[in-house]
């Protein structure tokens, strides 16, 4: 016998078919990132045919809807820097110690019930943290800093760190659980505790993906938008001092979409260079946390 | 030294060392426990708070001026109709994506960008998904401030949770499964769609579920394509009485969503209205709070359910 099964001519081409449309699907993320950089770059543009990119990086006034209009990104992105790192002081040893805790203490149960409930603290809607931020953390804050402002970068930065605390300690977790069993072994056979074992074994072996996490909390903070619009305030201000109200990057996009600015308006322009700055620090920190992470590789 | 010594003094320290390891104990709990508290002293904060407007005046009542009978009526319409066109733009796009991704991809320079872009993707910050649809759907493709657009730009936002999610489920599927079906002449879409993709369903379904969750209470892209906080009328009804009974008139409408109205609540000065956020705040989290319950189980229970 030497014919072919019936319909499988049609059934290959059904597959070459499906196939396509199935890549095409995939490369929707292709095209995402694309039109990010293309939309970001086209419609900011005109903003730096306005304003020279030294004025942009080196004043220091970012009053682009006012009259007097000035555009230095720069309080902007020491809002931005501030709440980072408030929020970070918070993730970081949190995030850490619960990764350790849950990876080398913990009974098995107790992890399977904790990793899950930690994580819903990653999946509260931002505006609710915001609420929390201005209407909790800031009046609480008030009576340990008597004349604390209503709005200030202290509180927002703050609950910012709680929510990205299940990143950083979820990602931290996964990387010391990938550490072999036969190092811990090691270490006990030598007489050291848990705790030995976990600072100085664990911890170091699971470097590079503690450094991914670290690096995912961080892009986290810094594109956070509404906890610091909430509750930090609006107005730019160039300060170091996270007791004083300041906008970000990301609150003052949130402003000035709240407005109803024309197309063509400078306003509006500067809303996508805001963007593109911000898209840049992200990028930047990936690329750090990539180095990072194959710095301190370990070949087990 | 004489040994007695020095074991009192090996004794001394590993007593030490032991005592770190309990302390370690105490203090990993109470910082795991303050955190989670947290979450618990916020949503019963926001259920008392709200207290006295969470009843159903408050779900049927269109936003006013006044706080007292302001309600959420066209916020929360407006989130179901988004989290429709949301769901229904992912879950094709973003399954075939991760199907052809696990299933499909040859190992060369195409799949290694996508697979790049999909990982950077997911650390976009979401104010920037805002910006791009501005840009492209509403001024480019003039699509307006709709339902469609925040649909659309909401579901680039998830994608990239739901194709991970996707791939790991297809990933568990085991490969003799695939290799007996291939081995009776079956071609790869048939073992894709007849056998991969039913035993990875509870997994592709997880997934979604954690992508609307995070969709729904996501405010700062629908700000920033130019959503209103103050709707006082519904979209057109997606049922009408004649032939063929469903309309999509209600895509090109525009819209306000639940995170919208509550932000825009929180940010007035009248405390009156701080009742108001807190009453939705607390409808929000708990509709969060709930789809990622559900989440959770379906995922408890199909790894109990399926053993290999």
């Amino acid at each position: 016998m030497t014919g072919t099964v019936p319909g499988l001519a049609y059934r290959k081409l059904r597959d070459r078919v499906i196939e396509t449309l199935l890549l095409g699907a995939a490369l929707v993320a292709v095209f995402t990132t694309l039109a990010i950089v293309v939309v970001l770059v086209r419609e900011s543009l005109p903003f730096f045919e306005h304003v020279s990119l030294r004025d942009f990086l080196t004043d220091t006034m970012w009053t682009p809807l006012f009259a007097d209009a000035r555009y230095g990104i720069m309080p902007l992105v020491a809002g931005t820097m501030v709440t980072t790192l408030v929020a970070l002081a918070v993730a970081i040893p949190c995030g850490t110690l619960i990764a350790i805790y849950l990876s080398e203490f913990a009974p098995h149960r107790l992890r399977e019930i904790i990793k899950p409930a930690l994580e819903l603290l990653g999946a509260v809607p931002t505006v609710v943290y915001g609420y929390f931020a201005l209407m909790m953390v800031t009046p609480f804050l008030q009576k340990l800093i008597p004349g604390l402002p209503g709005f200030n970068m202290l509180s927002a930065g703050l609950v910012i760190g709680i929510m990205i605390i299940p990143y950083v300690a979820s990602v931290s977790e996964d990387a010391m659980r990938a550490v072999p069993t036969y190092m811990r072994e090691g270490s006990y056979a030598m007489g050291a505790t848990r705790f030995q074992t976990a600072t100085r074994v664990v911890v170091p072996g699971a470097m590079s993906g503690i450094a991914a996490a670290y690096i995912l909390g961080i892009s986290r903070a810094v594109g956070e938008t509404m906890v610091v619009a909430v509750a930090a305030g609006l107005q730019p201000n160039l300060t170091w001092n996270p007791t004083e109200p300041a906008a970000t990057i990301t609150a003052f996009i949130v402003q000035v979409s709240l407005g109803d600015l024309p197309h063509d308006s400078i306003g509006y322009q500067s809303i996508f260079a805001a963007g593109l700055v911000l898209m840049l620090m992200t990028l930047v920190f990936n690329i750090a946390g990539f180095t990072l992470t194959r710095r301190f590789r370990q070949a087990y | 030294m004489t040994a007695q010594a020095s074991l009192e003094q090996i004794r001394a320290d590993v007593g030490r060392r032991k005592l770190f390891d309990k302390l370690f104990v105490v203090v990993g709990m109470l910082v795991m426990f303050s955190a989670l508290l947290v979450l618990a002293v916020l949503f019963i904060d926001l259920v008392q708070k709200g207290a006295p407007r969470l009843n159903l005046d408050f779900l049927t009542q269109f936003p006013s001026r006044k706080p007292e009978r302001a309600g959420i009526l066209s916020a929360w319409v407006g989130t179901s109709l988004i989290m429709l066109t949301t769901a229904a733009i992912t879950m094709p796009v973003g399954v075939a994506a991760a199907i052809y991704l696990e299933e499909y991809a040859p190992k060369n320079w195409v799949t290694a960008i996508i697979e790049i872009n999909v990982t950077n993707l997911a650390g976009v910050p979401s104010i920037i998904y805002g910006l791009l649809a501005l840009g492209l759907f509403v001024y480019q493709f003039n699509l307006g401030q709709t339902i469609l657009t925040a649909g659309l730009t909401l579901s680039l936002l998830i994608l990239p949770i739901v194709i991970v999610a996707t791939r790991e489920a297809l990933r568990a599927v085991p490969r003799p499964i695939r290799e007996a079906a291939y081995a009776l002449g079956a071609t790869r879409w048939e073992v894709t769609a007849h056998h991969v993709l039913p035993y990875s369903m509870g997994g592709i379904l997880t997934g979604m579920i954690i992508g609307l969750s995070r969709a729904i209470g996501e405010t700062a892209p629908l700000i920033t394509i130019g959503a209103l906080s103050f709707i006082a009328f519904l979209p057109q009804s997606p049922v009408t009485g004649e032939f063929p009974f469903l309309s999509f008139a209600w895509l090109k409408d525009a819209f306000t969503a639940m995170p919208i109205q509550m932000f825009n609540w929180v940010s007035r000065p009248d405390p009156r209205f701080q009742i108001n956020a807190a009453a939705a705040g607390a409808i929000l989290l708990g509709m969060t709070l709930l789809m990622n319950g559900v989440a959770i189980w379906l995922r408890y229970r199909y790894r109990k359910r399926i053993n290999w």
